[in-house]
């Protein structure tokens, strides 16, 4: 890619924020992109085609997590974002922060194990429908990481089934076969979900981390699938 | 005034933290504990005499902040006046 054609990514940085350098790394390492590491109180995102909501403890998470993070005047913006149907990623903290504000529906409980949960996780792409996984198939199951105590996912009832309807179930916990079942999901989240999007699909979150999983040298690149389907759509989108 | 603002995961949602509270409970001995739920409370101190005012900010805080409505409800309470000021601390 030229520099004229070089994605414009900015990494939204919360304090508390700890995975901001990763997302920035991944980004310019896979999508060759003109990283902006953007404050929480900052407003100007700086024109991008992506803006990402990295994992961490934004506000120590303080009362919920995400809960005091959706208040940065940043958020404002992403929201806007969001709004004018620009690809927003939100990872782990950052899914967090998208249920919070209500860009993605429903909501995060401790994990049903009550332990923080740190171990590689086989995630199975559901939908194909969002700009993250519109290049991968459906069905291709996914090796990263998580980190987390509060990444049990849950929603309303009614909340879900109209999720499912809509396909905006994107990613779920599987076993390495690409089977659900006893020891794939890592913190009890509903029907083992692991990633959704909005009704849209310009916005995603999910608890796994693929910034992290984006050089063999760190025990994988399943990760760079998402920031490569992503280039493959915005090629198709805006032509080369 | 005081207002007490208290927090609860709505009935049927899993409360992970609650339950290993009430197997620690059922390892002290506690063997009549059936069920625990673990929530929180907010103590909100309001520049205001009125009684309405002060549980209705209370209201509006628990939902735009204190809690999630998603997954929690909410109570809000106005601690009585001549309640011993010291008698929590």
């Amino acid at each position: 890619m030229s520099g004229a054609t070089a994605p414009r990514v900015a990494v939204v940085v919360f304090p508390g924020s700890n995975c901001d350098e990763d997302a920035a790394r991944a980004a310019r390492n896979v999508l060759q992109a003109d990283v902006k590491m953007v404050r929480h109180d900052e407003r100007a995102l700086g024109d991008p085609d992506l803006v990402i909501l990295p994992g961490g403890f934004a506000y120590g998470d303080y009362l919920r997590s995400g809960a005091m993070a959706r208040f940065s005047p940043v958020m404002e913006s992403v929201a806007a974002f969001a709004g004018q149907g620009g690809a927003v990623l939100g990872i782990c903290n950052g899914f967090q922060i998208l249920c919070e504000a209500g860009l993605l529906p429903g909501a995060m409980l401790r994990n049903a194990g009550l332990r923080f949960v740190c171990r590689d996780v086989f995630l199975r792409v559901e939908s194909k429908r969002t700009p993250f996984t519109l290049a991968i198939n459906k069905g291709d199951v996914l090796r990263m990481p998580v980190a987390h105590g509060e990444g049990n996912w849950t929603a309303e009832r009614r909340v879900y089934e109209e999720m499912v309807a809509r396909d905006q179930i994107v990613f779920r916990y599987v076993r390495s076969d690409g089977s659900r079942g006893e020891g794939a999901n890592p913190n009890g989240s509903l029907d083992d979900v692991a990633g959704i999007c909005n009704v849209k699909g310009n916005v995603v979150g999910l608890m796994p981390h693929p910034e992290r999983a984006c050089d063999e040298l760190l025990g994988g690149t399943d990760g760079a699938r998402l920031f490569k389907s992503f280039a493959t759509t915005r090629m198709a989108m805006y032509g080369t | 005034m005081t207002v007490l603002v208290k927090v609860m995961l709505k009935p049927g949602v899993l409360d992970p933290q609650g339950k290993a509270i009430a197997d620690a409970l059922h390892r002290l001995g506690y063997g009549s504990v059936s069920d625990v739920r673990a929530g929180k409370l907010f103590r909100v101190e309001v520049d205001t005499d009125d009684p309405k005012a002060a549980r209705e900010a209370g209201a509006q805080m628990a939902g735009k902040l204190l809690a999630n409505p998603v997954i929690e409800d909410y109570e809000v309470l106005l601690e009585a006046a001549d309640a011993p000021a010291g008698a929590a601390r």
